[in-house]
Order: structure tokens, then sequence, then C-alpha cells
């Protein structure tokens, strides 16, 4: 049931490779937060695994029936989005695009797809609703339903909760925990958070100097994993 | 008033008239339809800066002395346009910075290669000529419009057709890639249809009234509408609305065309702000 397998995998930009020899797989139904410094690699890995850049060397597979373009991703907010004039429906729609190929207009598949995704996020209130007027949590959840749209299988989140409030961060972790549970959607993140990735991830793949790859519970006996639980408790004391 | 209508009457009855109400709405209602698109990708300025290309490849054509330059004008204009929306939101030279290199650049080009290799001996009378129309709207011949009505239907048809993926490149172009949609294909497609259109508008109503038919219709449209699809219904409709009233004013008045079109779009995106100012004073 493995859905992603990366083998030694160097990601990199403009030549420069930032990341060398991952090997990691993600199985159907995993949390796999991916954490890091900054500049350690993140949003070069997700790129990669989206397509969206040539890896520099090594392999990305997907097995299990999952497509390349069945990837649902719910990126970081561009500056372009944030005063664009759209419907929350209109961008619901639009995550059905992929599936769509050469036919010009959604059908009525396309339409209950959006209905229910956006059901899901409860947002169906809002559909009609102008996506520059809603508040930070509401666009994180139009885009996700937007993500379900594209995907019923594997979701890939690039930081989900930066620039929420912790209430709309609980609600939002809330939430793709259920995506997880409830719907057996693959979740990958990449976070800050290490104490929340802690928290809801079945597996964690720490990138920087050295890599980890494993469960949770091996995270935590990982040096990695064992330099965070000592800062965490010298805070709490 | 009658006798304005008078006048009107007598005007309708002139070919060169409706010839040019007919291509203003046209090319109007094409540009305001990629203007959404334009300035929502901040590429406000490529009216601007593909008519200062199509001016250089005018230079070329005159220096290399070809009769026709059309041809010649339309395959540099439509590569240059390439290049500029083909990367999109991942490039590494931003959009308003490209515009502004590939638009001083070809300009001096031109400029310079008329002034060392042009036979003309009235040079600033050639440039002014090439950089504001030199064909006015009222001079049209029909052949002339029936081109711009079949490249306007195109354009339309293309528009209504790729509506929703225009809409989701414009929207994440990212986000599409990732999910199976040929992104460069369609930003390919918006290149070279925006260039067709700007290269055709300059040579008909000049390069001035081609940058404002392009951002005004769809910053009035902002003001007010919520949707995707209102704003480019919106922007349509008051494109066609200001470029017929413009067009109409200016032969009853007999004042030049594109600038009374501006003028009027100009008024329109004044009221549309003003209504924008009182509505969200009321919601508030």
């Amino acid at each position: 049931m493995t859905q992603l397998t990366c083998q030694n995998l160097c990601v990199g930009y403009d030549g420069k490779t930032v990341l060398t020899d991952l090997n990691f797989s993600v199985s159907a139904g995993d949390y796999l937060c991916i954490v890091g410094e900054n500049g350690s690699g993140k949003s070069t890995l997700m790129k990669t695994i989206l397509g969206l850049q040539p890896p520099c060397s090594g392999k990305i597979l997907t097995g299990s029936g999952l497509r390349k373009n069945e990837i649902g991703y719910l990126p970081q907010q561009t500056a372009i989005q944030m005063d664009f004039p759209a419907s929350v429906s209109e961008i619901v729609r639009s995550g059905c695009q992929g599936r769509c190929g050469w036919h010009p207009f959604y059908g009525c598949k396309e339409r209950q797809l959006a209905a229910n995704a956006m059901e899901k996020m409860q947002i169906t209130p809002l559909a009609q609703r102008c996506y520059r007027e809603l508040s930070g949590g509401q666009q994180q959840r139009v885009l996700l339903a937007r993500a379900l749209c594209a995907t019923e299988k594997l979701l890939l989140l690039d930081e989900p909760v930066s620039g929420l409030d912790p209430k709309v961060t609980a609600q939002m972790y809330a939430l793709i925990e259920s995506l997880n549970r409830k719907e057996g959607i693959t979740v990958i993140m990449v976070s800050h958070d290490i104490e929340a990735a802690l928290r809801y991830a079945t597996h964690i793949l720490h990138i920087g100097p050295t890599t980890f790859f494993g469960t949770t519970a091996q995270y935590l006996q990982s040096p990695q994993g064992r330099l965070f639980a000592a800062r965490k408790g010298g805070e709490v004391s | 008033m009658s006798q304005m209508a008078e006048k009107l009457t007598l005007y309708w009855t002139f070919p060169f008239v409706r010839y040019a109400l007919l291509v203003g709405i046209l090319i109007a209602l094409c540009s305001s339809l990629l203007g959404v698109t334009l300035v929502l990708k901040r590429f406000s300025f490529i009216g601007d800066g593909l008519s200062h290309v199509a001016f250089g490849a005018m230079s070329i054509a005159a220096v290399l002395q070809i009769k026709n330059e059309m041809p010649l004008v339309m395959v540099i204009t439509v590569v240059c346009a390439v290049l500029l929306l083909r990367t999109g939101q991942n490039a590494k030279i931003k959009g308003d910075s490209a515009i502004a290199m590939i638009s001083v650049g070809s300009l001096a080009l031109g400029y310079l290669m008329m002034n060392l290799f042009g036979t003309s001996s009235n040079l600033s009378g050639d440039v002014c000529s090439t950089l504001f129309g030199s064909t006015s709207i009222l001079t049209l011949s029909q052949s002339e419009v029936w081109l711009c009505a079949a490249i306007s239907l195109a354009v339309i048809a293309i528009y209504v057709l790729f509506y929703n993926k225009i809409f989701a490149v414009t929207f994440d172009e990212n986000f599409a890639r990732a999910t199976g949609v040929r992104a460069e294909r369609y930003n390919l497609l918006i290149a070279v249809v925006v260039a067709v259109i700007i290269v055709l508008a300059m040579n008909l109503v000049g390069s001035l009234l081609i940058s404002a038919l392009i951002v005004f219709p769809a910053l009035s449209a902002m003001r007010l509408c919520k949707s995707f699809l209102s704003v480019t219904v919106f922007s349509a409709a008051a494109s066609v609305l200001c470029a017929a009233i413009g067009i109409l004013v200016s032969v009853l008045a007999g004042t030049p065309v594109g600038s009374t079109i501006v003028a009027v779009q100009l008024v329109v995106f004044g009221l549309c702000s003003l209504i924008r100012t009182i509505l969200g004073g009321i919601c508030q």
C-alpha cells in the first residue's frame, strides 16, 4: 500500500543541490510531517514531489493506483491571491481542472465534488462570498477544499497554519486530522510546528545536516528528536 | 438634442463611422477580457511594453526595406510576449521589471537603428506616427475591418472555451501545474492572444489607447464585483460601453478618438470607486 517512494532522491534548484540521498516512503493513511530549519530544503522537496521542478537525481515513485496528478496541494498564499476577485465556489471548483482534461466546462460531477469538498470544510455558507474578504483561517479552508477536489488519496500541505492565531490553528489541525482518520486521506505536511507534528503525525521526516525518517515514536528516541524533547523539557521546567 | 440626433443620423450614413464603431467595440471587448487576467498577473503595462516591441520590429522592417511589415512585427511581438508571460510567477526577473527591460530596450534599439540606417528624411515624424498609431480608427478600410472582426471573434471564442483554465492558471499557477493542468500551454496561449490583439489594436487605435483598454475596465470591475465571472462580464460591458460612447462623442465633438475613449474610461473608473466607497461606508 505504498503510495509514494523516494529513492536516493537529491533535490535542489538552479544547479545547487540542497538535499542529498533522501530515502523514504509513504503508505496509504499515513500522516507524515516534514520538519527542519529554514533553508533546509523543505519547500524544494515539496515542489519536487509535486513535479513542479525535476529532481537532481534519484527517483520519486508513486504506487497503489496513485497518479502523479492526484496529489492535492495546499500552497502558501501568494501576493496575487490577496486581492484576487473570485468567489469561494469558483476557487474550489478550479481544483477539478486537473481531472477535466480537454473539457472546457465543469459538469455535474465536478459541481458535486466541489459541493462535497465545501461541506467537509464547513464553508458551504461562504460559497458566494468573495475570497479576499475572508479571514485567514477561512481562506485556508477554501484552499483545502480546492485541494480535496483534486484528490481523494494524498494531500500535500505547505505550512498550513502559518499566520493563523492559536484558536484557528487548532481548528485547522483538527480538520486535517479528521481528513486523515475519517476519510483515509494520506497527509504530507511541511511544518515548523514540531510540537503539533509530534501530536498528530504518524511519521516524521527531519531534514537538515542529518536526516531522520521514521515513526513518531522512533523520532523521539533519535538524536534529533531527543534534542527537541530536551529543549522542550527545559522550557517547561 | 434633436440637432445631435440629426448629426448622428447623418454621420451614420458614412461607412467609416460604422467601421470605427464596430472595430472599436470589438477591440475594446477583446482587450478587456484579457485585461482581467493581465492586471491580476501584474502585467498591466504589457500593452505599452509590447507596442514598443512592435515599434522596434517596425524599424527593423523599415531598415530592411520590407514592404509588408505586418508578419515580421507580429512574429517578433509574439515571441516577446511569450518570453514575458511564459515563466509566470516562477520568473527570475519579475513581471514589471521584465516589461520595463523589453520595452525600453526595443524602443532604444529601434530608434538607434532608424537613426543609423534609416532612409527617411522625416525621422521624428515617422517615430511619432509609429508610436502613437499611424492609422487613425476613422480611416479603416473594409479589409482591415474584416480582419479585425475575424480575429476578435477568434479571441472571444478562445477565451470562452478556455475560461476555466485561464482562471485556474491566473489564480494559482503552481497548484494548477501540480494537479495536472498544462499551465505552460495556457500561459503560451494567453501570451500569443495578447500579442495578436496588441499588434492589431496598435495599428488601428495607437499604443496609448491599448494600455487603457487593457487596464481600466478590469480595474473598474474589480472595484465592484466579487467573483471572477462578474468581473469578466462587467469589464467587458464597461469597456464596450466606454468605447461606444467615446467614439460617438469624438465623432460629434471632433475630438481625437483614442483620448476621448480613455477620458470616458477614467470617468467610469471614478464612478466605480465612488460607488465602492459609498457602499463600503454603508456596510460598515
